[in-house]
């Protein structure tokens, strides 16, 4: 080696002389990767560059890190949940398709997030049946199993009045996982619940011991008792190790971290259906036990704080309802006052959320863009002005699913119609 | 065949106590199957839940007044219960309805638009399961029984639906009429083209 004078920039670097563990060749503080780099003597070897140098590298000629545990997501893209102190919403605005990440799936807890340990876990059943039962989470994932996608959505899930609110804030109390589980069903004939028995009182775990009144006939329809989420355990936030799972339902009744199901002949007249998650309608009426979501459905490109730029555009959403499949979304451009038809995409699948899109070109000039969904009881997304019609002025902040309109302005900047 | 039909949503009935309403009959469209083909009758899986483990986490109260425990509680008492534990984050007769405390105004003169237990609660027994459950919220489940008798019955008087010298038990509560109660009425949406 020490016969060659003429130094190259590749003969500064001590060639690979004894296998290294990659351990070694990436460590280093400054290190932010490694190239493989071909010395003047013909041999591969390795060279630790600098973050700076990384930043103009072409990535053809720069050695990835290797495999690991754990995936990460790019550095490029932060989609991030917005917290307040009772929830986090889902940024539907960054989101592609229908499953929502699970680490970006909403939270709406009443007493924050119990760590429970899947040892310690048991599901008991009890009240109105032959044999009340507990089962341990092993006994759980022993039953047969069922996989499901449907959407999940606070009944509070609504904000409005302001013209800086992107779909995050005006409905990210949503989202959709596919979940697995056990069928409710399942349980209830294994337990043998009683023909009098009507209700059923789910309970959770945390420290607002959640409780709430759900009617046995909706166990014996589609109500799943849920532990993983997406392919992998279900995450602490929603419910981690067993939840309750109620396609359709208002959020709140899909009990988390579920301990216990007590069968009985009357609702229990919990806390979360009195004094919450009832709302006022006409009359000084009090609308209570209102568990389905009705249908909904909101652009979320072009979308506030997005600028757009003239000429063709897809314009993206998602629609759901709560009583079953989507049956069609139209989207308007001029404010409602012409409606046409948006591309669904397959599968439709039953209570749960549904891509649309609608080709748009965009000439330039003010457009109020909106959607609406239409489910398969024919049921059509309301304006907020029918619902307060329908409700009264005095309604409360639930099971609020109006039209959404976006206002595209000349500049091409975006912003939320207030309603 | 071996299947379980499952039909769609029977009859949704709720009755409890004196007060008897019929929900109406809710359909969904779709009559789900659990194809329980070659199922056994039971899968054996699970163990019987013995009474004691059962007693242990059987914590709620029914209108009717089930799952009342012993004691009894008066205003009075409440009102010492309420000070030391309470009234950090639920406030005084003095607090307006609309400040911002950890947790909701509880006992305002002054609610305006607030949902209070005298004139949105239905039930006061779910005043003393949800006390019981979930209160104080930072140490929730520390109250004895007692304690929450007490200061159930300090809200329900702060609230003036009982008086200050009403004794409540698991016979007295049961049978407090809610001011709000007859306001409660059953979903009525159904989907279809109706807005409700
Ligand atoms: C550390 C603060 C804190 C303390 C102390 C506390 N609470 Fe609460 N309380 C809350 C919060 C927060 C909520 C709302 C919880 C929710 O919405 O899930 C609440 C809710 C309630 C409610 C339901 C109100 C409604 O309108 O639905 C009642 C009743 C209540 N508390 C009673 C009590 C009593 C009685 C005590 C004392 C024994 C107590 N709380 C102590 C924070 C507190």
């Amino acid at each position: 080696m020490k016969e060659n004078k003429k130094k190259t920039e590749q003969e500064l670097i001590t060639p690979v002389a004894k296998p290294v563990s990659r351990r070694i060749l990436l460590g280093g503080a400054a290190t932010a990767a490694v190239v493989l780099l071909k010395s003047s003597y013909g041999q591969i070897i390795q060279k630790a560059i600098s973050q700076a140098e990384l930043k103009i590298n072409d990535p053809t000629k720069v050695l990835g890190p290797p495999p690991g545990e754990l995936g990460t997501r790019s550095k490029f893209e932060k989609p991030v949940k917005k917290p307040s102190d009772t929830s986090s919403r889902t940024p539907l605005q960054d989101l592609y398709g229908t499953i929502t990440p699970a680490d970006l799936h909403y939270e709406r807890h009443h007493a924050g997030v119990p760590v429970i340990d899947p040892q310690q876990y048991s599901l008991t059943i009890h009240g109105m049946v032959e044999k009340p039962l507990v089962f341990t989470l092993a006994d759980l994932k022993r039953f047969p199993s069922v996989t499901r996608t449907f959407f999940l959505e606070c009944s509070g899930n609504y904000r409005g009045g302001k013209e800086t609110l992107r779909p995050q804030e005006i409905c990210g109390l949503t989202s959709q996982s596919e979940w697995t589980g056990v069928m409710l069903s399942t349980l209830f004939r294994e337990t043998g619940v009683k023909p009098k028995a009507s209700w059923f009182l789910a309970e959770g775990s945390d420290a607002a011991v959640m409780s709430r009144s759900i009617p046995v006939s909706k166990g014996w329809e589609d109500a799943m008792i849920a532990y993983a989420q997406n392919g992998e355990a279900i995450r602490p936030e929603q419910g981690y190790p067993a939840r309750l799972l109620l396609p359709g339902w208002e959020g709140n009744t899909s009990v988390k971290w579920l301990r216990r199901l007590e069968l009985s002949d009357q609702p229990f007249m919990t806390r979360e259906e009195t004094s919450k998650y009832t709302e006022a309608v006409k009359d000084g009426k009090i609308r209570q036990f209102s568990f389905v979501m009705d249908a909904r459905s909101i652009i979320t490109y072009p979308s506030y704080p997005q600028q757009v730029q003239k000429g063709w555009m897809e314009i993206r959403g998602i629609a759901w309802s709560g009583r079953g499949k989507i049956h069609k979304v139209e989207v308007s451009t001029n404010g409602g006052r012409t409606w046409n038809r948006a591309n669904l995409q397959e599968p439709v699948l039953d209570k749960a959320h549904t891509a649309f899109r609608y080709l748009w070109e965009w000439k330039g000039g003010e457009a109020e863009i909106m959607s609406r969904a239409i489910d398969e009881t024919g049921y059509i997304q309301p304006t907020m002005k029918q619902l307060k019609e329908a409700r009264g002025v005095d309604m409360g902040g639930y099971h609020l699913n109006p039209i959404t309109s976006w206002l595209v302005q000349r500049d091409g900047s975006v912003i939320n119609k207030p309603v | 065949m071996n299947k379980l039909y499952i039909a769609c949503m029977s009859m949704i009935v709720f009755s409890c106590n004196s007060h008897q309403t019929s929900y109406p009959e809710s359909k969904t469209e779709h009559i789900r199957q659990a194809d329980t083909t070659g199922w056994p009758a039971r899968f054996g899986l699970g163990r019987p839940a013995s009474a004691a483990g059962i007693a242990a986490m059987d914590i709620d109260v029914s209108p009717d007044g089930t799952g009342l425990p012993p004691g009894e509680g008066k205003a009075e008492a409440g009102k010492t219960v309420y000070m030391n534990r309470c009234v950090a984050c639920h406030g005084t007769e003095t607090t307006p309805g609309d400040a911002k405390l950890l947790g909701p105004v509880l006992i305002s003169n002054n609610p305006g638009k607030a949902k209070t237990i005298g004139n949105y609660w239905p039930y006061a027994t779910t005043l003393f399961d949800y006390v019981r459950r979930a209160m104080p919220y930072n140490e929730p489940g520390t109250l004895s029984d007692e304690e929450v008798y007490q200061v159930t019955a300090f809200l329900l008087a702060a609230a003036k639906v009982i008086r200050q010298q009403d004794v409540l038990n698991a016979q007295t509560l049961p049978n407090i009429k809610m001011p709000a109660r007859e306001r409660f009425v059953p979903d009525d949406r159904k989907g279809g083209p109706e807005v409700r």
